[in-house]
């Protein structure tokens, strides 16, 4: 559906997105090989609907986040905003769509300067994007309201705020141009958790007054679902499965998705103790060195020669747009170890 | 006897500003192969309670007013520098949260564990590395016998907690205290390394201290579980009693506010007003009254003491029981959720 349609369906695509950093060594600095941090992701974000985006540390969901938002220039691949291509733009046109793709932050320390007022954080995209003056102070008053804090907190610095409060700062200065897309870079793993619900509801009562698009970057599957209408799931650089949140999460395809779920500690003693858990042995393999064939073969229940030498693509296996890169997804009902089909499966067939 | 008995513990920090109270009157006990949970949130003493059990705390700004760590009948804030040498490791050992920093990059992983073990027992180098080698592989690290002489950047993150944990091990501890021993670990590495904790605790019996902020790591793994809240103890209780009916209004607050992964999205998150209190400054009366949902006037005047609410199960709010699962039910009807 997606591969040959037209680009505009989709408020966001990306086709094909790469990006391999290179290392160098030696005294001349030669490259000597390459970093896969995003390796072939095609994803389509609809008007309106929070994409999650899940994955364990170095998969490459942040750097994805970054390569849409142009702060690295992708190696390879597209990405299609409002059905333009934006990797071609120069940097008037790219100032123009800036406006409306904007981010948040995980560490809201590290991610507002500690020696500019709160109120001249969140008027600099304002500024920088020529709004009149004497509206400005005006509008940051308006935003601080918006997310929660008091317009009084104007001329404080962010030193003088709490975690949650500081995350707040960072969403007004994201919504301050009425962006169409958030990326939501992992908005709320550095806070608290009492604090986090606050920050999760604010963002989503913000979705609905404003008519936002998120892409929520998180590794804490538990906030994705709650926050997500769908969600895709990455693994050393590539997107494995991505579905309807309730279809990913009741019935994964993909057994890394399946493990990933099931190494989830839920709050529930009694649930707890009878979970059958699947717990992957080793570690995720170096992306400058992926293994050949499907990536996840190394720690896969279910591998099969096949998957070794043969790279799975990400297939529709469902009608409802469910996709999955597996060869022997996981049948629901069936133990993860025990895969059943002899033959490896295709689309279509 | 219980093996730890901890009795109304404080522990306080001399600083420019004033006094941080950081524990300020904990008591707990922990028996043979028991598992405890502490929960809190970061600034509500966990740390520090484990870090006094060890007397790792530096000394000075910190220092004792009040109470007693009594380690098998004897009261470890009496104890000598040496004799804690002793405990250190031997009875009592601790992993912690950032495993590469807890680990010397300039010696090999076997290096270290083999100081910990030759530090308390009186054996050979070659004794020892044979014991090094014997542990590494109980942690499940393939191929111990080469891996024993690799540095710890040549481990990744999961295998160097692993590498930790062998080394609290080898001197085969009565008590092993967790720091948040897998908040920097992916979560499939995170389900390796608790699974590997369970598996060592009923090999050797060891009492296990999880202290974590994750409360599906408690649920997990505790028998019984310790709130923390602004330094004190706010709910003590069976595992089981403290998830499926908190009687302390912040407990209830944090299970209310986070999502879960079995029924995530239908229900709107409860968010606890606010944030943790200052440890210098606390409130008057409850630490908890200024987010707390179900307050009542004199909240902000009586400072609640733990007692016992159900038989094993205290909890620090001047609250009856009755009016606790009033509340519950009042707000749970606001939110529109299902009663269990």
């Amino acid at each position: 559906m997606s591969a040959n349609g037209q680009a505009g369906e989709y408020l966001l695509e990306t086709r094909d997105l790469k990006m391999h950093f290179p290392i160098k060594a030696g005294v001349f600095k030669r490259t000597v090989g390459h970093v896969k941090a995003v390796d072939g992701v095609d994803l389509q974000v609809r008007k309106g609907e929070t994409l999650g985006l899940v994955g364990e540390s170095g998969c490459g969901k942040s750097t994805l986040a970054r390569l849409i938002l142009r702060l690295h220039e992708a190696t390879a691949g597209e990405v299609f905003f409002e059905g333009e291509n934006i990797l071609k733009y120069d940097r008037r046109q790219m100032m123009k769509v800036r406006r409306n793709l904007q981010i948040i932050f995980q560490d809201p320390y590290a991610s507002l300067n500690p020696r500019m007022t709160v109120g001249s954080i969140i008027a600099e995209p304002l500024r920088t994007h020529k709004g009149t003056t004497d509206n400005i102070k005006r509008r940051v008053q308006e935003l601080l309201e918006i997310v929660g804090l008091s317009p009084e907190h104007y001329n404080r610095y962010p030193h003088e705020f709490s975690g949650g409060q500081r995350q707040r700062i960072g969403v007004a200065r994201a919504i301050a141009l009425n962006p169409k897309v958030i990326i939501c870079d992992e908005p709320v793993s550095a806070l608290d958790v009492s604090i986090q619900a606050q920050v999760v509801n604010l963002l989503m009562d913000l979705q609905k007054e404003f008519d936002l698009t998120y892409i929520f970057i998180a590794h804490d599957l538990s906030v994705v679902k709650h926050i997500s209408d769908r969600v895709a799931v990455m693994y050393l650089g590539r997107v494995v499965e991505i579905a309807d949140r309730n279809q990913l999460y009741n019935r994964p395809l993909h057994p890394y998705t399946n493990s990933l779920l099931s190494a989830i500690p839920i709050p529930d003693p009694k649930l707890e103790r009878q979970r059958q858990r699947v717990v992957l042995t080793g570690d995720v393999p170096s992306p400058a060195n992926p293994p050949p064939g499907c990536t996840f073969h190394t720690r896969c229940p279910r591998v099969q020669d096949y998957c070794r030498n043969n790279v799975p693509p990400l297939e529709r296996q469902e009608e409802n747009g469910h996709r999955a890169s597996c060869f022997f997804p996981v049948v629901s009902g069936q133990k993860i170890e025990e895969p059943t089909a002899s033959t490896p499966y295709k689309a279509g067939e | 006897m219980a093996l730890l008995e901890v009795k109304n513990l404080k522990t306080h920090f001399k600083t420019p500003d004033g006094i941080v109270k950081a524990v300020d009157g904990v008591s707990f006990t922990v028996d043979e192969g028991e598992t405890l949970g502490i929960v809190g949130e970061s600034g509500s003493g966990k740390s520090v309670t484990a870090m006094s059990l060890m007397q790792l705390n530096p000394v000075p700004p910190c220092f004792y007013p009040e109470g007693e760590i009594l380690f098998e009948g004897r009261n470890l804030l009496e104890a000598s520098e040496r004799e804690m040498q002793k405990i250190r490791g031997d009875d009592m050992a601790m992993i912690f949260q950032d495993p590469m920093t807890s680990l010397n990059p300039v010696f090999t992983v076997g290096d270290q564990i083999m100081e910990a073990v030759r530090v308390h027992q009186k054996v050979s180098k070659k004794e020892a590395r044979d014991k090094a080698i014997e542990v590494l592989r109980d942690v499940g690290i393939a191929n111990p016998e080469k891996r024993v002489d690799e540095y710890p950047h040549q481990y990744s993150g999961g295998m160097r907690q692993r590498a930790m944990i062998a080394m609290a091990l080898s001197c085969n501890p009565k008590i092993l205290l967790a720091d948040e021993p897998t908040t920097a670990l992916d979560v499939t590495i995170q389900a390796q390394i608790l699974e590997l904790m369970v598996g060592l605790q009923e090999k050797y019996g060891t009492a296990i201290i999880m202290i974590t902020h994750d409360l599906g790591v408690v649920a997990q793994l505790a028998d019984k579980i310790m709130v923390m809240y602004g330094g004190r103890a706010v709910e003590t209780g069976p595992t089981d009693d403290v998830f499926y009916d908190p009687l302390m209004p912040y407990s209830w607050s944090l299970i209310r506010s986070i999502p879960r992964l079995d029924k995530a999205g239908e229900v709107r998150l409860l968010p606890i007003k606010g944030s943790p209190p200052s440890l210098i400054f606390l409130p008057k009366g409850c630490n908890f009254a200024p987010r707390c949902p179900f307050v009542k006037d004199e909240c902000h005047e009586i400072d609640p003491g733990l007692e016992e609410k159900r038989p094993g199960h205290r909890a620090a709010c001047i609250l009856s029981v009755e009016e606790i699962e009033e509340n519950k039910h009042r707000i749970d009807a606001e939110l529109g959720v299902e009663q269990a």
